[in-house]
């Protein structure tokens, strides 16, 4: 395969020459959605590189897409996906962000609404939670795509998974405790809460149900950790604030801190089509 | 509870009201808020979570001499793990419509508080047949907590009920929305807060989720 990549939202550059291919032989999809066949208008050779050509489409390409192009008479194909940098980016920011996992997806609710009354507490389990979920996005993909997918046991992917993340928590105590005692002190009661978070099972869950690559996959696992300490920390912050006020008695507590929390997932619905690469 | 054991009557009934796993000992809120939109998802998740709480408590109380106490916890999740496992293939088999919409949420059911806190905390000192008893009672509190809330966002946001069109009226799309599940939720836990206080109970002490 050769290299193409994509120049802007209407233009891929394609490192071999095109000019004399006839345009209709040209066939360009998504690579997910090969019966849909994106229309290509001109072909013309690139200014800047010796031997390239840029080809314009119909329609609006995707930044974060995977396409296929290829040309029948020269008998090549090109991949065209994004970049490592595009990938992480926007795969982090999606996470964290767009679908934050608790306040678009509602996951991780028990911790949430357990460790928000203080900001203390709060800080202390986003931090612990952001790094825990990181190792076992980390070893949950090494396990599956070396050992449950080449042996075809994908049916055990929850009980090896929520394995994982068992074994990853325990021997995270036990390392810190010997090793960084005061650290332990610190965080250690947020380590035992993290195994019934369910975001941290959903993580690998959602990576094997995509088939995602490893950057794609480590990438999630860090936007998960982010959105949900970012959760945490703005949860804690408004009800400390919540505590002082005069709510209805039947309201105080957990009650009103779901009111805060639904407004707080409005207010997410606003980074809903947010894109940083055109 | 161990020295007196509750009346399999009180077994039943109590997880409906006065401890309902949603909305009085807030544990398992995820899918409570997730895949209420519509009663027909809430139903299926309830009854995948009825039966995976029988089972465990069921297979938890049987085996409780063999469990060494230290690594209880991984045990009851292995247990756990495997009911899911059965309900999942299940599901997807016989269901395959409504799995696609709530399929993440039955594999997250491993991770569920209200199963493993009924396994710690009844069927690790209880009998096989009370034990089973609280799982069903559990179970079925579960299942209303996702009823009650599915039935509520799904009239209000969509003018229908299990689907079929019941009222006319511009549906307030807001309750469909993520954020609908956290008000539909706020909103049940106040009203049954409510009823105690009208019952003449002191409202428990505010607690946060846990677990």
């Amino acid at each position: 395969m050769d290299n193409a990549k994509l120049l802007s939202k209407t233009q891929i550059l394609v490192d071999s020459d095109l000019t004399r291919v006839p345009m209709h032989t040209l066939k360009l999809v998504q690579q997910d959605e090969a019966d849909i066949q994106i229309p290509v208008v001109a072909v013309a050779p690139s200014a800047d590189a010796e031997g390239a050509t840029v080809i314009t489409v119909a329609d609006k390409l995707d930044a974060e897409a995977h396409y296929l192009l290829s040309a029948r008479e020269l008998g090549k194909t090109w991949a065209i996906g994004p970049s490592i940098t595009t990938l992480m980016i926007s795969t982090i920011l999606s996470a964290a962000l767009i679908n934050n996992f608790v306040f678009t997806r509602y996951l991780g609710l028990c911790v949430f609404f357990g460790v928000t009354r203080k900001k203390d507490t709060a800080i202390g389990m986003g931090v612990t939670f952001t790094v825990v979920a990181f190792l076992s996005g980390l070893i949950s993909w090494l396990f599956h795509h070396f050992a449950l997918a080449p042996l075809k046991l994908e049916f055990l992917q929850i009980i090896a998974f929520i394995g994982v993340v068992a074994c990853l928590v325990q021997a995270s105590d036990s390392i810190l405790r010997k090793i960084r005692p005061t650290l332990h002190r610190k965080f250690g009661i947020y380590l035992v809460l993290i195994t019934t978070n369910c975001i941290i099972l959903a993580v690998p869950l959602l990576n094997a149900s995509k088939h995602a690559g490893f950057v794609e996959s480590i990438s999630l696992s860090m936007g998960a950790g982010l959105g949900f300490a970012l959760a945490l920390f703005l949860m804690s912050c408004a009800r400390e604030k919540v505590e002082l006020a005069p709510v209805p008695p039947v309201f105080r507590g957990l009650p009103v801190a779901f009111i805060i929390a639904g407004l707080f997932a409005l207010s997410f619905l606003g980074f809903s089509g947010l894109k940083l690469f055109f | 509870m161990s020295v007196t054991p509750p009346t399999v009557s009180v077994l039943l009934t109590r997880g409906l009201f006065s401890e309902n796993p949603v909305f009085r000992l807030a544990l398992s809120l995820c899918p409570a808020v997730a895949v209420t939109t519509a009663v027909e998802n809430g139903l299926m998740l309830g009854i995948a979570v009825f039966f995976v709480q029988v089972l465990s408590s069921m297979t938890a109380s049987i085996f409780k001499k063999w469990i060494n106490p230290k690594i209880r916890i991984p045990v009851y999740t292995i247990i756990i793990a495997l009911w899911v496992t059965v309900m999942d293939m299940l599901l997807a088999a016989y269901f395959p419509s409504t799995y696609e919409k709530v399929g993440l949420y039955v594999k997250l059911i491993v991770a569920f508080a209200i199963i493993i806190s009924r396994m710690e905390l009844f069927a690790a000192k209880n009998p096989v047949l009370p034990s089973t008893f609280d799982g069903v009672g559990m179970g079925l509190g579960f299942l209303l907590a996702m009823l009650l809330a599915g039935a509520f966002r799904e009239l209000l946001g969509n003018g229908s009920f299990f689907g079929y069109p019941l009222v006319h009226f511009q549906p307030l799309f807001l309750l469909v929305l993520p954020a609908g599940g956290f008000f539909t939720i706020g909103l049940i836990m106040a009203l049954f807060n409510w009823v105690d206080l009208l019952r003449g109970n002191t409202l428990p002490k505010a607690s946060g989720g846990h677990g």
